[in-house]
């Protein structure tokens, strides 16, 4: 992901939110239209597609939802296996706390909508560079962030339900979505501990695989973040 | 795919709020407090801990051929990963693992 470290003061705080918001369209254009596709492959209707797009607005949640779904998994297992793909941006919205913590409410809860890796990660940087900055400037940057990101974020699930219904089985389309997750997980292995937890991960969810559908994953999500947090502790002891 | 049209809003109800709430709870509700490190640590580990037991019973049992390990699709998943590694970009690693999947399916299907 690049995040642009322009040192030009910026007069207006949103446009520059913009202007490092932009580039990400590459990435949401094609993840936001392949949702469309395969929520539309699973058997959703164009308005729970959509409801997922504009009301979840996760795609790794999403995409996580619906592989549950199309395994036909008890709707808990579904609903915690999506929601602990989200839990980083608890981590998120902690440590945007003594950058917006200040802020009004309202502006809270919109940058918390608003809050997905893109705009977090890009807005961190910024704030983290320039700790001169307002809240208020704050606040108006990571909505800048999100502006060009969004409204494609939604059109383009839009575009992917139409052409969906046009794209034959033989695209293979059903593996789209495992290389989609591991394209993520392979810029994740940014430590020995990072490659800790992924291992345990794989190891136990294979293990308990015969386990009805999403207590395994859960459990070996569970081992992992353990793993990782014990590896790097005592990396740092070591070090 | 066997859910109710009341099932599948439910679940798009909760996810929403859910979300919102994971997102909202420490910038809305906990202010300036700090946080317990050992929280935080967890917490970080979380997206590394989820996708690689989540993608690692796809890519071996491949549920569009019946669960039976599949090459073409195990190359493309190993490359999809390599590439991801090697770039450390998303984009590039769905793009490289895509035409590795198409190429392999497409080296198949004229053999």
């Amino acid at each position: 992901m690049s995040v642009s470290t322009a040192k030009a003061p910026a007069k207006n705080a949103y446009l520059a939110g913009v202007r490092d918001g932009w580039p990400f369209i590459f990435v949401v254009i094609p993840f936001s239209t392949l949702f469309g596709v395969v929520a539309t492959d699973a058997g959703l209707t164009l308005a729970q597609a959509m409801g997922f797009t504009v009301l979840v607005i996760a795609g790794a949640a999403q995409f996580a939802a619906l592989q549950m779904m199309m395994e036909n998994a008890g709707i808990i297992f579904v609903l915690l296996a999506a929601l602990a793909v989200n839990l980083r941006m608890a981590m998120y919205s902690a440590s945007l706390v003594p950058h917006l913590g200040a802020a009004p409410l309202w502006q809270r809860a919109l940058v918390s909508y608003l809050n997905f890796d893109q705009t977090y990660i890009t807005s961190i940087t910024r704030y983290e560079a320039r700790p001169e900055m307002t809240v208020a400037e704050r606040f108006q940057y990571f909505v800048g962030v999100a502006t060009p990101i969004t409204p494609l974020w939604y059109g383009m699930t839009l575009v992917g339900i139409y052409a969906g219904e046009a794209i034959p089985e033989a695209w293979a389309l059903d593996f789209i979505l495992p290389i989609t997750f591991l394209a993520m997980v392979g810029p994740m292995m940014k430590s020995l501990a990072h490659v800790a937890a992924a291992a345990v991960s794989i190891i136990v969810a294979l293990a308990l695989i015969s386990l009805p559908s999403g207590t395994g994953l859960l459990i070996a999500a569970l081992a992992a973040m353990v793993t990782g947090a014990a590896v790097e502790t005592w990396m740092e002891r070591r070090a | 795919m066997t859910y109710s049209s009341a099932e599948i809003w439910g679940i798009i109800a909760v996810l929403a709020v859910g979300t919102f709430l994971i997102r909202f709870s420490f910038l809305g509700l906990i202010g300036d407090r700090p946080m317990p490190p050992i929280i935080l640590r967890l917490l970080r580990f979380t997206p590394v801990a989820v996708l690689p037991g989540m993608v690692a019973p796809l890519v071996l049992w491949p549920a569009a051929t019946g669960g039976q390990p599949d090459l073409v699709r195990m190359i493309a998943a190993i490359a999809t990963l390599a590439i991801g590694l090697w770039t450390r970009n998303v984009l590039w690693g769905i793009i490289g693992g895509a035409v590795t999947l198409y190429a392999g399916l497409g080296v198949t299907a004229l053999l």
